[in-house]
């Protein structure tokens, strides 16, 4: 089990990686330059052509205009895939200590999940976790990776890939 | 001459920790006068550590290693307080000590010895064992303390750590902390995947014990003091939320009907209630359950991070983490809520605050430039010191005496990790716990005898 959600999640990074080196030149590419090499309304759709992060400052919950522009992107996909509920994930890196980590990635997920809420999302759709410092997508020891590790992610909970 | 007092006290006896019985043991000579030429005086900065010969118990009719074993483990608590300095066995002059019989004196004053311990470990007909010691005071040749103890074999471990105590005590006038244990959070796998168990072991490393299997995130595990009890937080549910685990029998239950995430939840001193934060929103708030009427109580009311919350051990006052003036900084509200004042004032963010069992400190952690500190202040927030800095030091919880606190402290990088550490109030001796793997969130027991 835990190693089928591993091979799903690194499928998952590949393809992004694919379409950021390749988007401009690729084949497959469409003139609007979303990645055609994925079905339309999938979660890989979700993660590739919309993206499901978006990244704060640090000790921060604000978003910037890349982040509000990124859940407008996610509240009209949403919109047009109606069957989705979601789960923000709220996260903060690892330079903070544990209990305030847990409600700042909580605040970052709230901030986000506003967002969503004034973008046309219905609340009712949208659920809410933080898991603090706890999950780091990125592991190294300075600003590069600790800026990717405070973010908020939007997950599909019935997701098809 | 030696007789064996009819004074016996039974140890506060835990089913899974079998019973250890303690009988006072007649002097050999005139007992001591009240002001014993050893003595270690702890109020002072930095300690001298006290020079003290163990040699081996004596294993009469038994097993030798047992009681080489035994002694190493005593050495090893009174090593560990910085407060003692073991010495060198091979500098010992009077070989083959009895603990029925008067040490020569002249020859531990030789090597400078200034307490000796000298004790014996037979088995017993029934199968139990018996663990008898004396503490001699070199320099006025008397002795200070003897006692008899029976046991289960599988107990010696704790047998000798209660001996550590004794000896601690009777030297120190302060209440050990060696027979207690630490809760804490085993990690192991990549720290982008880490897997969480909660583990317990005995104060100094041994005897790791794993409560929970890893199928979830778990955190910030908290000893009852009153019961064995841990509170810690879990992601097993809908919501990640507050639990109790009985560490004897396993059970486990969820802390109220919270509507959302509840985290950072820690005892109050008589073991009835928990605090913990509520998260509403953006917003995190400080509740009270009490865990016999179920009633749960708001502390605090803002519209900020409030969490960490710490009673005083009288249980009038609580101490917790709020941004509510921008920056984390620390404040002591009353127990039922109301009147928060704020502490913390130096420069940089504060956090994690834990009332010291003897009410007159509080430790924290505190970040500045990128550091991170472990530090004492007292209640009003005067006098705050510093005890060790470095990259990452992170939550401090104290020993049952208040004299010593257990954190963790994290290396750097993909393959760095939580290492458990202790450090006096001195400042000056730090200690690392051994443990399997990677380890945060100590928390330590009350004393168990």
């Amino acid at each position: 089990m835990f190693e089928r959600v591993k091979a799903v999640q690194g499928a998952r990074w590949i393809i992004i990686c694919f379409a950021v080196l390749f988007a401009a030149a690729c084949a497959q590419t469409k003139p609007d330059g979303l990645s055609s090499n994925v079905k339309p309304g999938t979660g890989q759709d979700f993660v590739v052509n919309v993206g499901d992060r978006v990244f704060f400052e640090e000790d921060k919950s604000t978003l910037n205009s890349q982040g509000q522009a990124t859940l407008a992107n996610q509240a009209k996909w949403l919109s047009r895939y109606s069957q989705y509920t979601i789960t923000v994930e709220g996260h903060a890196d690892e330079r903070g200590t544990r209990q305030y980590n847990i409600a700042l990635g909580a605040r970052r997920a709230q901030a986000s999940r506003d967002y969503l809420v004034s973008q046309g999302v219905s609340a009712s759709r949208i659920k809410t976790i933080s898991y603090g410092k706890e999950r780091p997508v990125a592991v190294c020891n300075d600003n590069s990776c600790w800026s990717q590790n405070r973010r908020t992610v939007t997950v599909l909970n019935n997701a098809t890939n | 001459m030696r007789k064996i007092l009819n004074t016996i006290s039974v140890l506060a006896g835990l089913k899974a920790w079998g019973r250890v019985v303690l009988v006072a043991v007649a002097t050999l000579m005139a007992q001591s006068s009240v002001y014993a030429l050893v003595e270690i005086d702890i109020t002072q900065g930095n300690i001298e550590p006290l020079p003290i010969a163990l040699p081996s118990f004596s294993a009469e009719g038994g097993d030798s290693k047992l009681s080489a074993d035994m002694t190493s483990v005593i050495a090893a608590d009174l090593k560990r307080s910085g407060l003692f300095k073991p010495l060198d066995p091979a500098s010992f002059i009077q070989k083959n000590m009895s603990v029925n019989s008067t040490p020569r004196f002249g020859d531990w004053r030789q090597i400078s010895a200034q307490a000796l311990v000298t004790g014996t470990v037979t088995k017993q007909p029934d199968g139990r064992l018996r663990a008898e010691f004396r503490l001699w005071d070199v320099f006025a040749s008397e002795q200070m303390l003897g006692q008899q103890f029976y046991t289960t074999p599988e107990n010696w471990r704790r047998l000798a750590h209660i001996i550590s105590d004794a000896i601690y005590e009777r030297l120190t006038g302060e209440k050990g902390y060696f027979d207690t244990r630490i809760v804490f959070v085993d990690e192991t796998g990549p720290k982008d995947k880490r897997v969480k168990r909660l583990a317990i072991m005995d104060q100094d490393g041994a005897n790791v014990r794993y409560l929970t299997r890893g199928d979830d995130l778990v955190l910030t595990p908290r000893f009852s003091p009153s019961r064995q009890e841990i509170t810690y937080m879990s992601y097993g549910g809908a919501d990640p939320s507050v639990y109790l685990l009985n560490i004897e029998t396993g059970q486990r239950e969820i802390v109220g009907n919270f509507p959302g995430m509840t985290f950072a939840p820690r005892f109050s001193p008589d073991g009835q209630s928990v605090v913990m934060s509520l998260q509403q929103g953006s917003n995190a708030n400080i509740f009270k359950m009490d865990l016999r009427s179920r009633r749960t109580t708001r502390l605090t009311n803002t519209a900020a991070i409030d969490t960490s919350p710490s009673y005083s051990p009288d249980s009038q006052k609580v101490v917790f983490e709020s941004d509510r003036g921008g920056t984390q900084q620390l404040y002591v509200m009353n127990a039922n809520g109301g009147n928060s004042q704020r502490i913390s004032f130096g420069p940089g963010r504060y956090s994690t605050p834990v009332w010291s069992p003897r009410g007159d400190l509080i430790a924290f952690t505190k970040q500045h430039q990128g550091r991170f500190m472990i530090g004492v202040m007292r209640p009003d927030g005067k006098g705050e010191r510093i005890l060790t800095e470095g990259y990452h030091n992170e939550g401090p919880a104290w020993s049952p005496n208040g004299r010593v606190l257990v954190f963790f402290r994290d290396t750097p990088g993909a393959n760095g990790g939580p290492q458990v550490w202790t450090v006096d109030l001195t400042g000056y001796n730090e200690q690392r716990v051994d443990t399997p793997a990677f380890a945060s969130d100590p928390s330590w027991s009350p004393l168990i005898n």
